[in-house]
């Protein structure tokens, strides 16, 4: 399974040059890397190309690295049927540096992305329907980005003088606790002074 | 008589609408009696699941997957546990792939049994809906024997399942699958041939097998048009290798077909179930490494590093190695994929659950085209959507 898979890199890498880059194969799954400029191009290719011939875009993914630049991932799963094997494709983009929207190759692609915008505000050009996907109507802000807190910004109840529902901020009765249950002795990434134990024993 | 300008009429269907299934709020646009669209306004259950996740420790995160698909609970803790596995590279011991089966299986009946039920019910016929939730609630008493929860199961963990069937389980279920035929039999009797379920399923909401794949279809959606594609039989997990069972395929992807499919899956089933009972072997049904899984309760009793492991992982949990993995189950609605990014802490840094409902419910706009409002309805029932699931 794992040569098939090292198989495939080596012949999309020597078919398309230029369009992907960083081959892995990690835990029994091929994944490979492009840019946000030919994602469109590597995507019709794996999609029409006979030895690749994914044919179903399974799912696209974002993941945020706020430390990192650029700061967040996209992620494509792709499946072939015939060929029976997947494919990882990951691509790096920011806030303002649109990606290209799959939609034309993959119909699937209109609400994954969708979904990728509302949660993390990754920008999809050429989208037929870029609207939110999951989040309320007149939503701000993206949830799944690491720095929208977990309990939201705001909360919502019935309001009896009113007569309908109200949006107000969010009030918590009790702090938010965040426990840190990393054991002091192995979850800093110094050693304490004087502990000699831990070049020795690895920890 | 003087011209009148006709309109295209707007409206709303849900989401307080018995036949949404749920929360389902659809914009539909109608010709007349005909409609032209849908658009589908989701995430009136959204739960931020992915997020919640991504505060958790990995076992702490497992009790999410039986609130996405609440009808296919075990199957979707299966991929989750599948996903940690992967990335802790750890085997899992002969009985639990077994136990896993087995409730998959049974999983697949309960939420078929589900779908062919609300389907008729919504299309008119409710008998099949009393008889087959007495299935329902027989097979959701074998979950509660196993897990102590009907519905919520968290049964199926890293590393194998929680505990042990009980004794004479395996004895009950063998008994209950003796009669099972039975009742689908009645069942087909009513709907199989009957005249106005196949003037209300036979050519409605037809998909080609090309246009499944372009929406990202699996499960029984796509198997209706002909493709003969099971990740039980493609990419074999656990131990359906070993077993014997067939994959039912349609001919026009209608809801006829997708009915017909669902139907017999359950017989296919019912053969898996009886298979793993009989081949179940004796032994431990959770890895024995107690840096993943927590000693049993007896032993804490004796032995203080059986009591240490056990505060610690109810309270820092494990560390899952730093990756990425994509893990797929076949759940009864088709595929159910999670896409974990660990970044070596005791949470996940990254959980995408990837629900079939979601790439199926997109396809709404393109199936009720051109049909009545009412043969809408045929079609979202068809689809099997459950919104714990879409909505995450």
């Amino acid at each position: 399974m794992t040569q098939a898979l090292h198989d495939l890199a080596d012949y999309i890498m020597t078919v398309a040059p230029g369009l992907a880059s960083r081959p892995v194969v990690a835990n029994g799954e091929l994944t490979i890397h492009c840019d946000t400029d030919v994602v469109i191009r590597l995507l019709t290719f794996l999609r029409d190309d006979t030895e690749c011939d994914f044919r179903q875009l399974v799912d696209i993914s974002g993941v945020d690295w706020p430390a990192r630049e650029p700061r967040f991932d996209v992620v494509y799963h792709l499946l072939s049927h015939r060929q029976n094997h997947r494919i990882r494709v990951t691509l790096g983009t920011d806030e303002d540096t649109p990606v290209s929207s799959a939609s034309a190759i993959f119909s699937a692609a209109t609400w994954y992305e969708r979904e990728v915008w509302d949660m993390y505000g990754v920008f999809f050009s050429e989208h037929p329907d870029l609207r939110r996907m999951l989040s309320d109507y007149g939503f701000e802000g993206h949830p799944l980005r690491k720095d929208f807190p977990v309990t939201g910004h705001v909360q919502v109840r019935y309001d009896e003088a009113q007569k309908r529902v109200v949006y107000e901020p969010v009030t918590l009765t009790q702090e938010f606790r965040n426990f840190d249950f990393v054991s002091p002795w192995d979850g800093t990434h110094q050693a304490p002074s004087g502990d000699e134990k831990v070049d020795g024993e690895g920890a | 008589m003087a011209e009148t300008e006709i309109r295209n009429f707007t409206f709303n269907f849900g989401p307080q609408h018995p036949a949404a299934h749920g929360v389902l709020r659809l914009v539909v646009e109608m010709d007349g009696e005909i409609v032209e669209r849908a658009d589908p306004h989701i995430g009136l259950l959204h739960r931020g699941t992915e997020k919640l996740i991504e505060h958790k420790t990995y076992l702490q995160a497992l009790p999410y997957f039986d609130r996405l698909d609440y009808v296919s609970t075990m199957a979707q803790e299966h991929c989750y546990s599948l996903a940690v596995e992967n990335l802790l590279g750890i085997e899992v011991p002969e009985r639990a792939l077994y136990l896993r089966v087995l409730f998959d299986e049974i999983t697949r009946i309960l939420n078929h049994c589900l779908q062919i039920s609300a389907n008729a019910f919504d299309i008119g016929a409710m008998t099949p809906l009393l008889w087959l939730f007495e299935q329902r609630e027989l097979l959701m008493e074998f979950y509660e024997r196993a897990s102590g929860a009907r519905l919520h199961a968290a049964y199926v963990r890293p590393g194998g399942v929680h505990q042990d069937i009980p004794a004479g389980m395996d004895e009950d279920i063998m008994r209950w699958s003796e009669g099972f035929p039975r009742v689908l039999d009645d069942v087909e009797g009513l709907l199989t041939e009957n005249r106005i379920w196949k003037q209300r399923n036979v050519d409605i909401g037809n998909v080609s097998t090309a246009e499944a794949l372009d929406w990202g279809f699996s499960g029984p959606m796509l198997r209706s048009t002909g493709a003969a594609w099971d990740l039980r039989k493609a990419q074999p997990y656990a131990v359906y290798e070993r077993l014997d069972f067939d994959i039912p395929v349609g001919r026009n992807g209608d809801c006829y077909d997708r009915y017909l499919v669902r139907m017999e899956e359950m017989r296919q089933s019912l053969r898996l179930i009886r298979q793993c009972v009989e081949q179940m072997p004796e032994g431990p049904v959770m890895v024995e490494d107690n840096k993943i899984a927590p000693p049993r309760r007896g032993k804490m009793k004796q032995s203080m590093e059986a009591l240490i492991h056990h505060f610690k992982l109810y309270t820092e949990g494990y560390r899952v190695p730093a990756g990425e993995t994509y893990a797929v189950v076949e759940a009864p609605k088709g595929e159910f994929g999670v896409y974990l990014v660990a970044d070596g802490t005791n949470k996940p840094y990254r959980c995408k659950i990837r629900a079939p409902g979601f790439a199926h419910l997109q396809a709404i706009d393109f199936m009720s085209k051109g049909h009545q409002l009412a043969d809408m309805v045929a079609c979202i029932a068809s689809m099997d959507v459950v919104f714990g699931e879409i909505d995450r």
